[in-house]
């Protein structure tokens, strides 16, 4: 029945009345993870180790030949249906359910990143072979958002460290800046200027070469849903969700810290590190707790975590830092 | 013409039936505490700003008629104020008292809420006869309260949206101009028309 479900087209499936109960129970997403990796694996072998991925003009193409992670293994994953129909994709509308109503209309290929700033030479990759060049993993990550909600997603990707390496920075290099498409033909909500678009996000050097922080291709064993960041987006799991930034088109090595499209909105309500900190609140709601989605209307709000329940890897990156000043 | 109060009850329920519905169904989508806070609040600015309509829609209309039901609508706005209070309290904070004084002092929109909320208790208590002849003229004072309800409740909702604007600006533009058809000019121009 999920299977069913998800084989529908983007534009049916928000129509269709189902319930979130009845939606991909955890046995069945892993057996079926399974499969597909195994899958993967053979053709990985008849393929001669390359990743293939099918005719990419829809959103719901299978992918195969990535490996899977002990990343949250203890974690239940939240369902498909939630995680590509309560996005935030302010391109496509500031409603949760805006991105999976509008994001349609986005054309993911051909498509086409740009690297440039402090690099050896600038240079341009499609996105298919930049795919070509790194094996892909699935890392299970939490994910919380700014609004006090979080969800667990089982990511296609690989980590941006490789890309990094691959763009060779030159020493002038201390950030990382990454923009967004930003298309008013094909992304409705840019006719409005509710955000400076386009949109734009930044790393520091070492938080970009981080072993968490991935990019992202897809997710539950497909390309990535046009809603979720198509064709490829940033993830980094112990900064709040608005950090990683979808629909990548550029990526920029800089001196100077970029000024992202959330800064300049709110600089007092949103900095650069911008990392899950249950201590230090947004100035408007509290970042105390979360609320897990796919619980229902009885479940509890949960703790949230410092990092996100990453510190333990990524909270040597602020050593010494007052967290409170760069939150 | 009267409308039969029955009528207005039955039509006023809908928005709970509505939403009963959904969570019956397992269809609040993936938020349904959030959808919940979200449609209970939204029917009470809703109510607060259909009941300050009364006034001026009979003073344009002189349908009197329309006097009969502006309790009844002032109290389902109190009625959706409280499943919207009991469902943050209840459903998203568990009664939890120590993060609920918390959310109280440090977040701005959150005071203004509960400042809304017992704004308007004072006049949903004294929306009986009783009252108004006990109160007499203080009971008119006491009701302009009626204005500030709305207003509070437009600033919570303004100070609670990350960025986007367009919902608290359209009931904020709303009961500025229900506002506006109270100043006493608007009244001597209908006289002197």
């Amino acid at each position: 029945m999920p299977l069913k479900q998800r084989s529908q087209s983007m534009t049916q499936r928000k129509s269709i009345p189902i319930s979130p109960s009845e939606l991909t129970p955890r046995e069945v997403y892993l057996e079926r993870r399974t499969i597909l990796a195994q899958m993967g694996l053979g053709l990985m072998g008849a393929l001669g180790g390359s990743v293939s991925l099918s005719a990419p003009a829809q959103a719901e193409q299978k992918l195969t030949g990535y490996r899977t992670t002990p990343f949250g293994h203890d974690e239940k994953v939240t369902s498909y249906e939630n995680i590509t129909t309560y996005n935030n994709f302010y391109e496509f509308g500031t409603d949760k359910e805006d991105p999976s109503n509008n994001a349609g209309t986005l054309r993911t290929r051909p498509w086409t990143i740009t690297f440039e700033g402090a690099i050896k030479r600038p240079r341009q990759i499609g996105v298919d072979d930049l795919l070509h060049l790194f094996p892909l993993e699935e890392r299970i990550y939490r994910m919380r958002c700014v609004e006090a909600w979080s969800m667990v997603i089982p990511w296609i990707g690989f980590p941006l460290q490789k890309l990094v390496q691959w763009a060779e920075p030159t020493a002038r290099a201390k950030y990382v800046e990454f923009i967004s498409l930003a298309d008013p033909t094909e992304m409705p909500g840019i006719r409005r200027a509710v955000l400076d678009w386009p949109y734009n996000e930044g790393l520091r050097m070492d938080e970009a070469q981080h072993p968490l922080t991935l990019m992202a291709v897809g997710l539950y064993g497909e390309i990535l849903p046009h809603q979720n960041g198509a064709p490829i987006r940033l993830v980094v799991p112990w900064k709040y969700g608005f950090k990683g930034i979808k629909s990548i088109v550029k990526i920029r090595f800089t001196e100077a810290m970029p000024i992202s499209s959330w800064m300049k909105a709110n600089a007092s309500e949103y900095g650069f590190y911008s990392n899950v900190n249950p201590s230090v609140d947004h100035p408007r709601w509290s970042q105390a707790t979360e609320r897990r989605i796919g619980g229902g209307l009885f479940e509890a709000r949960r703790k949230t975590l410092p990092f996100n329940g990453y510190a333990e890897e990524v909270a040597h990156l602020y050593s010494g830092m007052d967290l409170k000043k760069y939150f | 013409m009267v409308i039969p109060k029955r009528v207005v009850f039955v039509l006023a329920l809908l928005p709970l039936l509505w939403i009963s519905w959904l969570a019956f169904r397992d269809a609040l989508g993936a938020h349904p505490v959030e959808r919940v806070i979200h449609f209970t609040g939204q029917w009470t600015l809703n109510f607060l700003l259909i009941t300050l309509t009364v006034t001026p829609l009979r003073q344009y209309s002189g349908w009197n008629g329309l006097l009969r039901i502006r309790r009844m609508l002032g109290l389902f706005a109190f009625f959706y104020g409280t499943l919207h209070l009991l469902s943050y309290a209840g459903i998203d904070q568990w009664f939890d008292w120590h993060a609920i004084v918390h959310d109280i002092v440090k977040h701005p929109y959150i005071l203004a809420g509960l400042s809304g909320y017992l704004t308007m208790l004072p006049l949903a208590l004294t929306s009986n006869a009783w009252a108004v002849s006990k109160l007499k003229t203080r009971w008119k004072k006491l009701h302009r309260l009626a204005y500030l309800v709305p207003a509070l409740g437009v600033l919570h909702f303004t100070w609670l949206v990350k960025k986007d604007l367009t919902q608290p600006l359209i009931y904020g533009t709303l009961l500025l101009i229900l506002l506006v058809l109270r100043l006493p000019f608007q009244s001597q121009w209908r006289a002197t028309r």
